[in-house]
């Protein structure tokens, strides 16, 4: 039985209070967030039952299932963003690749255990840094999701820290793993903290942070814990990848919604 | 069935305190600290919750036994609102709700610690004490453990495993 909710939900009243084009700049830039967190929650929940260890399959699944619940909030709120009356569900489920908002680093698969750590890593410190800034901006409603999901992304940056801190200064084994991982990894994460042309418009209205004020803090926090992992700070940047949060995508996200999204293009409608 | 009597808002208090969280059992959700409030207009009764973590799939339950427990008194007239901001906090779970998950074998949130996010990530770990034999020996296993709430510890004195149910 789902709740009865009030006939104005907190999302439409928030979404009343832009102008319909800043409305439609929002809607993009929300949906690009739902996106990011429902496309790496993904990517971890496949982990289940495939961990390394019991302790750390565990960890993953509830890395997973925080980002799938901020995943919920943001969608709820693009939903009424965009105001043409789809949901949640037609948003994650509906939308071909093309639509799809994530940048690159989070599609990308797996690996191992290292590759898994050091993708959760260069995002787990974006979406820490950037979280904290959402919960002191102007916009009400993104804001109140950001203070909720930012104590749960300091867990998830915790976390990975002190895996590549493991990893990189552990075995000679996993110190190889670590370094291949993000020799690879690294050029994805350029896109995170390059604006759109919809991430500048909302940046010039002081809706959203500017990326660049996000830097020292992310760049202190990788410097401390790449120091302490005895790992140098990579160097690939010439090669960055980017595209996905303009829809160009990998091959990768394909593969990962045909899973994702294969009940209800099966079965449209199908509930529970 | 018909209500008997209009409901007032301290009746729908005392029916929520009957409401326990699923996956917790012992407490209810008054302990919890999830209701931020109750208004009664008329035959109409909101409930505002807020949610302990973004993910977690008791809520959905929570909704709907808030409202199950609240129809089998006769009031039908409900909505179940959701409220992000203020951010839940194990800083406003009640002192009765600390003991009853002490009871239950389960370590309550460390008083004082909960307030902030800053990562401490080199930073000390909190005492947390064993819920069986109140030892302060003992050893973080996991930050993440069997629910979205709680981390899994291990006393170093009576060797039990227990959980945590972490600070947020």
């Amino acid at each position: 039985m789902p709740p009865v909710m009030p006939e104005v939900s907190p999302e439409q009243t928030a979404a009343a209070a832009h102008a319909p084009a800043v409305r439609q700049l929002l809607f993009q830039y929300v949906l690009q967030l739902a996106d990011t967190s429902l496309v790496l929650g993904h990517r971890l929940s496949e982990w289940c039952g495939h961990g390394p260890v019991l302790e750390q399959d565990l960890a993953l699944a509830n890395i997973a299932l925080d980002l799938l619940g901020e995943t919920r909030s943001l969608y709820q709120y693009a939903a009424a963003l965009e105001g043409r009356g789809r949901t949640e569900d037609d948003l994650a489920y509906l939308r071909s690749a093309t639509e799809y908002r994530n940048p690159l680093l989070v599609e990308q698969p797996n690996g191992d255990f290292a590759h898994t750590v050091a993708r959760q890593f260069l995002f787990d410190n974006f979406h820490y840094h950037l979280l904290l800034a959402l919960k002191d901006g102007p916009d009400a409603h993104l804001a109140a999701i950001a203070e909720k999901s930012v104590k749960e992304a300091a867990y998830h940056l915790k976390w990975s820290s002190e895996w590549v801190i493991r990893l990189g200064d552990g075995t000679a084994e996993s110190r190889q793993r670590l370094d291949r991982a993000l020799a690879t990894l690294w050029r994805y994460a350029a896109e995170l903290t390059a604006p759109t042309a919809t991430e500048a418009a909302l940046q010039a209205m002081g809706l959203l942070p500017d990326y660049d004020d996000l830097a020292p803090a992310m760049q202190a926090h990788q410097a401390r814990v790449l120091a302490e992992a005895t790992v140098p700070v990579p160097t690939v940047a010439p090669f960055a990848q980017k595209g996905g949060k303009e829809g160009r995508h990998s091959e990768h996200l394909g593969y990962l919604l045909a899973e994702l999204q294969y009940v209800q293009r099966a079965y449209p409608g199908l509930t529970w | 069935m018909v209500a008997t009597t209009a409901p007032t808002e301290a009746r729908i208090w005392e029916l929520l305190e009957e409401v326990s969280d699923p996956e917790v059992p012992v407490l209810s959700i008054l302990d919890l600290g999830i209701v931020r409030a109750v208004r009664v207009e008329g035959e109409q009764v909101t409930v505002t919750i807020t949610p302990t973590y973004s993910g977690c799939p008791a809520m959905g339950a929570i909704a709907t036994d808030i409202r199950l427990r609240l129809l089998a008194e006769g009031y039908a007239k409900l909505a179940v609102a959701n409220q992000l901001s203020p951010a839940w906090t194990t800083d406003w779970m009640s002192a009765a709700g600390r003991a009853k998950l002490t009871a239950y074998g389960i370590a309550p949130p460390v008083d004082g610690t909960a307030t902030g996010h800053a990562l401490h990530l080199f930073g000390k770990e909190t005492t947390v004490r064993c819920p069986l034999c109140q030892s302060a020996n003992t050893k973080l296993v996991n930050q993440f453990g069997s629910t979205a709430c709680k981390a899994l510890y291990q006393c170093q004195d009576c060797r039990e495993p227990f959980d945590y149910f972490k600070c947020h």
